[in-house]
């Protein structure tokens, strides 16, 4: 791949804004908001990490950012500005013609993206001719250079073969490749390596890594595993029940979260300090997104719920950089203490 | 025993053998598909493939202990837990419980024993009888191994609810009336429920949500100390393993690559393997950082590379590695090693 070798003025605007975005599912149970007044950004050459425990909506996130939401969800409110254009005000053929090229999922599972009868090399041809008009042998030069950039040893002869007889790790590297294929601005990466084993996860990562600082492709890395982030990524968003609860610069944020989600869930990662000694949990369990307690909905396991959290919380600045939706955050406990 | 003298004899080791596994290998036949078969008939010489699963493995668990036991999939975890817990018969070797030969099925007394080794499961809700009530999922073995009897029944399976963080209010509901860390509780109530005292958990915290996982592992650590219990704790996640364990065994393709304490093997690990593993682990403490790459794939564990398993992917190899097994020696106290670099020293 050429590296693009004009670096981001400091004004620049970011690659992609989200602006209180909202999207929800019309079940006949009633209606499912797994997003929920969700606004972020990033900058060119940046990693997000969008944290969450299951069902916290960071998928639906995902998915509406690359309009890929079907009925009966649908995206009810907010805007999301990809280099300054709405994407919810596009049309499905513009869409179409973006997602792939300057826009690209990973998905968890690379069968998502990988055609089970094609052969490989066929599959990457196809996706290069479809959005650029280069020779047949140049597209399968393209799909030859991005394999080799994303760990693929002997790409020649791997690229005649189908994804079965390649492994988990090989299928997603695959996936990951065609991906990049476009050098797209925008990447978004759904668990791409929890279903894998922990070295051929680090390759994965090292890869991403390295193509984020050189090619200046932004990247929203969503995973519930808060030490990828920490690795990982510039920020961090932490969402629970369909919103963002906390977000700011991953260390920031893993250092002395605001939100009292965010301490609990930071305290539930076992790790080398803690050894043998009882994890600081969080109680209870996830509520039912047809079923949020009114007012903040964290409240029932919260440690720090009071009176005021009856009223619903707003995500609000609380220094500068750093957002939480939290009448009590952690900081003014550590304020109260002192 | 007092708890801090429990603890003490933990950390010296020196409990009394609960189990040993002495050369336990498990082989399977991988059967050949069709396009096989025919090849085979028409006389090519294909022949049905066999996975070492598990191979020549000798392990001591003592009593009190938590041993993890990790490694990447496929290395042979689960076939070894299963051995362990009695459910699986190995091919070759000997698997002593409290000094009894278990796999002696038909003494009453091996039967004894198997009951008093529990298994819980990664997935519970697969292993939970979708149409069995909660009481019956619990209570039914205690009451057919007379734990308990008909009259003490509703009592005796309230007490085991209660111990496992589940309100027996609920006991007429069903599995899937339960989220998915109240139905590892129900595993964990019906496999305490017949008294074992020792438990192999096989990725029993893998499938949960992290806050949800913390509440489970803080239950493990609880009736550890609560019932004197002794684990296997099986887990591709290192973290969860070094959280929980005393001592941690790390497999490769089959093979016991290291063994020792679990400070001992996160501080310092000897085997490039386990060097490889820790330096791939993600780790909360760290921030924006290269990760660590170990090169190349896990080799398929039907045609390993021969020597040192590891050998195609090792930074140290050596000629030796590729034609000669490393054995698992002493390399320091309380560790052992599968690694010829130990030689050269
Ligand atoms: N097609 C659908 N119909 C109804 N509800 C849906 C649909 N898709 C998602 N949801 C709901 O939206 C919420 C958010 O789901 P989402 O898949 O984004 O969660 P997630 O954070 O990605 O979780 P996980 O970590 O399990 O992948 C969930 O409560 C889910 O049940
Ligand atoms: N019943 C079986 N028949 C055939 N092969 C089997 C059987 N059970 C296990 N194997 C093979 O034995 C090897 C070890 O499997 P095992 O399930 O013990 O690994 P594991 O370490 O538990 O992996 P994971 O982390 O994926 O659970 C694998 O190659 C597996 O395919
Ligand atoms: S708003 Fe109140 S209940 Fe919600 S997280 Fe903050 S302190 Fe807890
Ligand atoms: S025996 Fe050789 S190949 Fe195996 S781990 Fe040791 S140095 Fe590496
Ligand atoms: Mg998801
Ligand atoms: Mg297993």
């Amino acid at each position: 791949m050429t590296v693009a070798s004009t670096p981001a003025s400091p004004a620049a605007a970011p690659t992609l804004e989200v602006r209180n975005l909202r999207t929800h599912f019309f079940t006949r149970a009633g209606v499912v908001k797994a997003v929920d007044d969700v606004s972020f950004s990033i900058g060119r050459g940046k990693v997000l990490g969008l944290v969450g425990e299951s069902g916290s909506g960071k998928t639906v996130t995902g998915f509406s950012v690359l309009g890929l939401v079907d009925p009966p969800g649908r995206i009810v409110g907010g805007e999301i500005l990809f280099q300054g254009r709405d994407l919810t005000k596009m049309s499905e053929a513009e869409m179409r013609d973006l997602r792939g090229n300057r826009v690209a999922m990973i998905f968890q599972d690379p069968m998502m993206t990988l055609n089970p009868v094609l052969r490989v090399d066929t599959q990457m041809i196809e996706t290069v001719l479809a959005h650029k008009k280069v020779s047949r042998e140049e597209a399968r030069q393209r799909a030859r250079d991005t394999l080799g950039m994303v760990g693929i040893p002997s790409p020649d002869e791997r690229l005649k073969s189908y994804p079965h007889q390649f492994s988990g790790g090989m299928r997603q590297r695959v996936a990951i490749a065609i991906a990049l294929l476009h050098e797209p601005d925008l990447i978004v990466a759904d668990e791409p390596t929890t279903a894998l084993d922990v070295t051929i996860q680090g390759q994965i990562l090292a890869e991403v890594q390295k193509l984020a600082t050189t090619t200046g492709t932004s990247l929203i890395w969503i995973t519930h595993d808060l030490s990828v982030v920490a690795g990982l990524a510039d920020e961090v968003a932490v969402m629970y029940a369909g919103r963002i609860v906390e977000k700011g610069a991953v260390s920031d944020v893993l250092d002395a979260p605001l939100h009292p989600y965010t301490f609990g869930l930071i305290g539930s990662v076992p790790s080398r300090n803690k050894r043998g000694e009882p994890l600081r949990q969080i109680p209870g369990m996830t509520p039912s997104l047809l079923n949020l307690p009114p007012g903040c909905a964290f409240r029932t396991r919260c440690p720090r719920a009071a009176e005021v959290c009856m009223a619903e919380p707003e995500i609000r600045e609380l220094a500068p950089g750093r957002e939480a939706r939290c009448f009590r955050p952690m900081n003014e406990a550590a304020e109260q203490a002192a | 025993m007092s708890e801090s003298m429990a603890a003490a004899r933990r950390a010296l080791g020196d409990g009394a053998p609960m189990v040993e596994l002495r050369g336990i290998s498990r082989r399977f036949e991988k059967k050949l598909d069709f396009a096989g078969r025919l090849a085979k008939r028409l006389g090519a010489g294909v022949r049905e493939e066999t996975v070492h699963a598990v191979d020549n493995v000798d392990l001591t668990i003592r009593k009190g202990e938590v041993v993890g036991l990790v490694g990447e999939s496929g290395c042979g975890k689960s076939t070894l837990g299963r051995m362990v817990a009695g459910i699986l018969p190995p091919s070759d070797g000997s698997i002593l419980r409290d000094g009894t030969e278990l796999l002696d099925r038909d003494s009453a007394a091996a039967r004894e024993l198997k009951l008093r080794t529990q298994m819980i499961f990664q997935d519970p809700y697969a292993s939970l009888n979708p149409r069995m009530r909660v009481v019956d999922i619990v209570g039914e073995a205690p009451l057919v191994h007379g734990i308990t009897s008909r009259s003490g029944f509703d009592a005796y399976v309230d007490e085991q609810m209660r111990r496992a963080g589940l309100d027996p209010a609920f006991k007429r509901r069903y599995p899937h009336q339960f989220s998915g860390g109240q139905r590892q509780r129900i595993g964990i109530a019906r496999a305490l429920a017949v008294k074992p005292d020792f438990i192999v958990c096989d990725e029993a915290v893998a499938a949960l949500d992290v806050s949800i996982q913390a509440q489970i592992l803080n239950l493990f650590i609880r009736l550890r100390s609560e019932l004197d219990l002794t684990y296997l704790f099986i887990s591709h996640d290192l973290g969860v393993v070094e959280h929980i364990s005393d001592r941690v065994v790390i497999m490769y393709l089959g093979r016991v690559v290291e063994e020792a304490s679990s400070e001992t093997v996160f501080a310092s690990p000897n085997h490039p393997y386990t060097q490889s593993l820790l330096a791939s682990v993600p780790r909360i403490e760290s921030r924006k950082r290269a990760f660590s790459v170990v090169k190349g794939e896990i080799p398929s564990p039907l045609n390993p590379p021969p020597g040192c398993h590891f050998h195609p992917r090792c930074p140290h190899a050596m000629e030796r590695c590729k034609v000669e097994k490393p054995e698992l020696k002493t390399v320091a106290p309380g560790q052992r090693s599968a690694c010829h670099l130990n030689d050269m020293a």
